[in-house]
């Protein structure tokens, strides 16, 4: 079975992004860059089916400058296969619309039985690169899955919802998005960062792709930019020390509110 | 007149809610035709045309609640073809967010996500977006093709019916889902109830983190909930940490919420929790440690433990009352 998960290098997501206000693009000087924490946990599901079964291959792709191979030595160095870096100049500032399509064309050449992505990325939170992947390769898609079992030609999947969950299934090749509760990603041994280093990465170009400059990138984006300003930010109230008394005095607070 | 198209999405039969906020703001834009597709379909007519369709086009068929986004990509896309909208807007609901992605790739539109305020005059566009956790405020437009998509997250804009409800037009879709679109099938729907007001329309909103060292903790908040009328929320740690099911969760990959009041109990307040909450009226918080980032933009702040105060809280507001 062939299973590929899609990555992303992104700026460490516990501090705050910023805009370029020259590029009206991701602040990525000066920042601190890590493989996507989202992405762990379908790096994380990819390895545990392949512990459960017999010839699996799992191939890590991404998409992005080259520092997105930090990504794929991660994922690697967790125990996949063999990567595949998408890098081009050219694919500089390219929309979520874009990255699908690059992203699909890169996949499709795996021959995936099973494609896993994050929900979103934990950068532009767009959320629209998996279903566009799916509907490119012409895919059914499994999403928010905080369960996922792949047996039989087929996977089910727990979806979370507004309300609950749903049991979904589909035959396979299927595009799977997972959630942060579906398990606990391994931290990648010593062993693992040693072997990610001999491992194979593809290194592509959107030509390599079939794609033209002007189809990808910041040419191609229908999103384009106008203008931006900081968005209003609250200001700090009363910040007390709970001496005992703090049930009172937060119960005052909301007796003035009218509360209670 | 521009045209805009609003996919009215269904939850057991009812309109979600989050529909209605958006045909309100697109009543502003041009005229509206929402599409409203699933079991049900047609009784929800008089309802979209109060808050401002002049035409709903329903399709009440089984398909779209058995199989995920394919029936109604499908649908939609077809639609989109044919009536050629300015506007396809569709909200930011785990559905509407996969069927968005596929028409995005098969329409091959742009697409913009999480739009906050919207200008549509003539063929210009302008679109209010809040980026890097809602720390800027980004105008966008998109380039190129007929029709935009654009995702609006629930509690955007303030659904209002009209003083005069329009009657709308009411036409059936007839075209039929393939065999291909019949894909990912929903085999079992389970609802996980929970008591008291739902989180998203509560005016008091009581939401735990890490502070609570664990899971059983929880129904100290739920007691103070039982206690001010209140929904219990969660940050994504602990969410992630299956102490609570994911209809708790409150934030950038959660629930948006805006109640009257939000207490934070052991929260720190990670950028992609406040991203959710931070259109609440008040916000108290109670954590032990003093430079947690939410005492930055609490009205109360507590510096204290959280296992010791809720209690004492839910104790202090029982006695008030009596």
């Amino acid at each position: 079975m062939n299973i590929v998960v899609c990555v992303k290098q992104v700026p460490e997501p516990t501090g705050t992004n910023r805009l370029d206000p020259a590029s009206l693009r991701i602040m990525r000087e000066g920042v601190d860059s890590v493989l996507d924490p989202a992405d762990e946990y379908s790096i994380e599901a990819a390895l545990q089916i392949a512990e459960s079964q017999p010839d699996v291959n799992i191939t890590v792709v991404s998409m992005g400058p080259e520092r997105a191979m930090e990504a794929i030595r991660r994922g690697l160095a967790m125990g996949a296969t063999k990567g595949v870096l998408i890098s081009d100049p050219a694919l500089a500032g390219s929309d979520a619309l874009t990255t699908a399509k690059v992203l699909a064309a890169a996949i499709k050449r795996e021959n995936p039985d099973l494609v896993l992505c994050a929900t979103e990325s934990s950068d532009a939170y767009t959320g629209m690169v998996p279903g566009g992947i799916a509907q490119h390769l012409k895919m059914p898609l499994l999403s928010y899955a905080k369960k996922l079992q792949v047996s039989g030609g087929k996977a089910s999947i727990e979806r979370q919802t507004e309300s609950g969950f749903q049991k979904v299934e589909a035959s396979l090749p299927v595009v799977v998005t997972v959630t942060g509760s579906i398990n606990t990603p391994r931290y990648p041994a010593l062993k693992g960062i040693v072997q990610a280093k001999k491992k194979p990465v593809d290194q592509l170009t959107a030509a390599d792709l079939g794609f033209s400059p002007d189809q990808v990138g910041e040419k191609g984006a229908k999103e384009k930019v106008l203008g931006w300003s900081p968005a209003e930010q609250r200001k700090a109230g009363t910040v007390i020390k709970d001496d005992g008394t703090a049930a009172v005095q937060i119960a005052d607070f909301l007796a003035k509110l009218k509360v209670i | 007149m521009s045209k805009i198209m609003v996919f009215a999405q269904l939850n057991g039969g009812q309109v979600q809610k989050v529909a209605l906020e958006i045909i309100t703001k697109a009543r502003s834009l041009g005229d509206v035709t929402a599409v409203v597709l699933g079991q049900g379909a047609a009784g929800q007519a008089a309802l979209l045309g109060q808050y401002g369709a002049s035409r709903v086009l329903v399709h009440d068929d089984t398909a779209y609640d058995q199989f995920l986004s394919e029936p109604a990509a499908d649908t939609l896309g077809t639609l989109v073809e044919t009536e050629k909208p300015d506007l396809l807007i569709v909200g930011t609901t785990y559905d509407g967010r996969d069927i968005a992605a596929r028409l995005n790739a098969r329409l091959d539109c742009g697409v913009i996500t999480d739009a906050y305020e919207i200008s549509l005059e003539g063929d210009n566009l302008k679109v209010q977006v809040p980026w890097y956790s809602a720390t800027t405020i980004v105008d966008v437009t998109l380039q190129g093709g007929i029709t935009r998509l654009l995702l609006v997250k629930p509690k955007s804009f303030a659904a209002e019916p009209l003083e005069q409800p329009l009657q709308p037009q009411v036409e059936q879709i007839s075209a039929a889902i393939s065999d291909s679109a019949r894909r990912a099938q929903v085999t079992e729907n389970v609802v996980q109830k929970s008591e008291g007001p739902r989180l998203e329309e509560a005016s008091v909103v009581i939401s735990g983190g890490r502070g609570l060292k664990q899971a059983e903790n929880f129904s100290l908040l739920n007691e103070l909930a039982g206690q001010v009328n209140g929904a219990v929320g969660a940050s994504r740690a602990v969410v992630d940490a299956g102490w609570v099911p994911y209809s708790y969760q409150v934030g950038q990959t959660g629930k948006t919420v805006k109640p009257s009041v939000y207490i934070a109990c052991g929260i720190s307040g990670a950028i992609q929790h406040t991203v959710g909450m931070k259109g609440a009226k008040y916000i108290v918080a109670i954590n032990t440690d003093p430079d947690a980032p939410i005492f930055k933009f609490a009205d109360l702040g507590v510096v204290g433990d959280v296992l010791k105060i809720v209690p004492a809280l839910t104790q202090e507001i029982k006695q008030r009352k009596g």
